[in-house]
């Protein structure tokens, strides 16, 4: 197996009395794309969250790389990329302003060159100067994917992704994560669109009420159908 | 360097973002106007003794005012989730706090800095701006302090709007009372030796109130 890039042991968390996350455990090495399913509800965000310092875990370790979260969680976040279900843009900043402000607090040399490159890499360079609430929703999206490749993470974490693009966009995505993968870097993303989701993916892991109910690699399944036959039997078994 | 770097920015795109709409300022400084306005039609200030009133009636207009302002501060950054991108950033969450505060602080200073001189105009006086200025600048230091990290804690509930008052005046009870007390004395010409204690209470309330919002800000706004 690959050199492990995120790894996450014995994950707890704990919202009130409800355990969000239990016992999650697993690796994620260079050049992998591993899918995230599971019905609402399962943990996914919160797992994602955890995962990209937004929220403490109650229990258990994330490494990145050789970085431990809890201990150095701003080197981790030098090292992470995210999207998240907000596009996290100031609306009364122009799209340049807003990735020049992200490169400010990345503190990345040459922040010109970088914002163009993620510009061009993403679509938006032609609406560089628009305000951000006048951008459409899928254009909103590609700056926060343009946001998300400023600091050229080693580690991609993107919860949902595919809402709201459109299939120019979405295509493009895809695009953005097997290039990660070809640079060695690792992509860990949550989905509800199985068939983009799996057509992209090496290994999906399945969550249910908190837990990895079930950690598959690409090889497990032949075609949708088949995944889909695991993924009944898997929410449908007991805990 | 980089922490101040990170400050910096975030203060820039605060600024920023307020000169292109100006929302923000524009409504502190009606609001404080209209409350030196109805202040002055209320108590028919010219001929009274400014240091008796004068001090309160600035001071509820900065800090009714100065809510307003705070309160948009951190509902922005929630409201499409920027604070998180922030977050996610490899920022010392001192440095997103130093900034907020800064930026707020330039926002409530600017809106004093207009209506004060309203104030002199309508009361048909001079008086003498020091040591005037520092006292009320010192005073909103510490209000701006910690009315960011309150901000960022209403922001995070259903009720942010009524929670940040309900939050932010008792804590600031003890600084605006040595601000009103230092603005009277500095109205009416009074030694400082007479108001020297209120100086050393404004000077410790504003260091415990940026110390302690500089600590407490990364639980605040971490889940």
């Amino acid at each position: 197996m690959s050199e492990t890039l995120i790894a996450v042991e014995k994950l707890d968390k704990l919202f009130g009395a409800r355990w969000a996350l239990h016992g999650v455990t697993f690796t994620i090495g260079h050049g992998e794309i591993v899918a995230l399913v599971g019905p609402n509800g399962a943990g996914k965000t919160t797992l994602l969250r955890t995962i990209g310092t937004l929220a403490r875990p109650t229990a258990g370790h994330v490494w990145i790389g050789k970085i431990p979260v809890s201990e150095h969680p701003n080197a981790a976040r030098g090292a992470l990329g995210f999207v998240g279900h907000q596009t996290f843009m100031y609306d009364d900043l122009t799209a340049q302003e807003n990735l020049h402000f992200y490169a400010r607090l990345y503190d990345l040399p040459n922040a010109s060159a970088r914002v163009r490159a993620v510009a061009e890499r993403t679509g938006i360079a032609h609406r560089l100067n628009d305000l951000a609430r006048t951008l459409s929703r899928g254009l909103q999206q590609r700056l926060t994917l343009a946001r998300m490749l400023l600091h050229q993470p080693a580690v991609l974490l993107l919860d949902e992704p595919y809402t709201g693009l459109d299939k120019v966009a979405a295509d493009l995505l895809d695009h953005i994560m097997l290039e990660a993968k070809s640079e060695g870097r690792a992509v860990l993303f949550s989905t509800h669109d199985l068939e983009r989701g799996l057509a992209v993916c090496d290994r999906a892991i399945i969550m249910k009420a908190g837990k990895v109910a079930h950690d598959l690699p690409r090889a497990a399944w032949r075609d949708l159908a088949g995944f889909m036959e695991i993924y009944a039997r898997v929410l449908e078994a007991n805990p | 360097m980089t922490f101040l770097r990170q400050m910096f920015a975030i203060v820039h795109k605060d600024l920023a973002a307020e000169f292109r709409t100006k929302e923000n300022l524009s409504a502190m400084i009606v609001f404080a106007l209209i409350v030196l306005v109805v202040f002055n039609f209320a108590f028919e200030l010219q001929g009274v003794d400014l240091g008796a009133l004068g001090a309160g009636i600035l001071w509820v207009a900065f800090t009714f005012s100065g809510i307003l302002g705070l309160g948009r501060s951190f509902a922005a950054e929630r409201d499409k989730g920027s604070l998180e991108g922030v977050l996610l950033s490899p920022v010392d969450r001192g440095a997103v706090f130093l900034g907020k505060a800064i930026s707020n602080f330039i926002f409530i200073t600017a809106m004093e800095a207009v209506t004060l001189p309203l104030f002199a105009l309508l009361n048909n006086t001079a008086f003498a701006w020091f040591p005037l200025i520092p006292y009320i600048l010192l005073g909103t230091v510490g209000f701006a302090a910690m009315g960011t990290l309150l901000s960022a804690i209403a922001a995070s509930t259903k009720m942010r709007e009524v929670m940040l008052p309900i939050l932010l005046f008792p804590v600031s009870v003890p600084l605006l009372m040595a601000a009103v007390k230092l603005t009277s004395a500095a109205l009416q010409a009074r030694a400082f030796d007479q108001v020297a204690n209120w100086f050393s209470i404004l000077l410790a309330y504003d260091v415990i109130f940026v110390v302690v919002a500089f600590w407490v800000f990364e639980y605040v706004v971490e889940e």
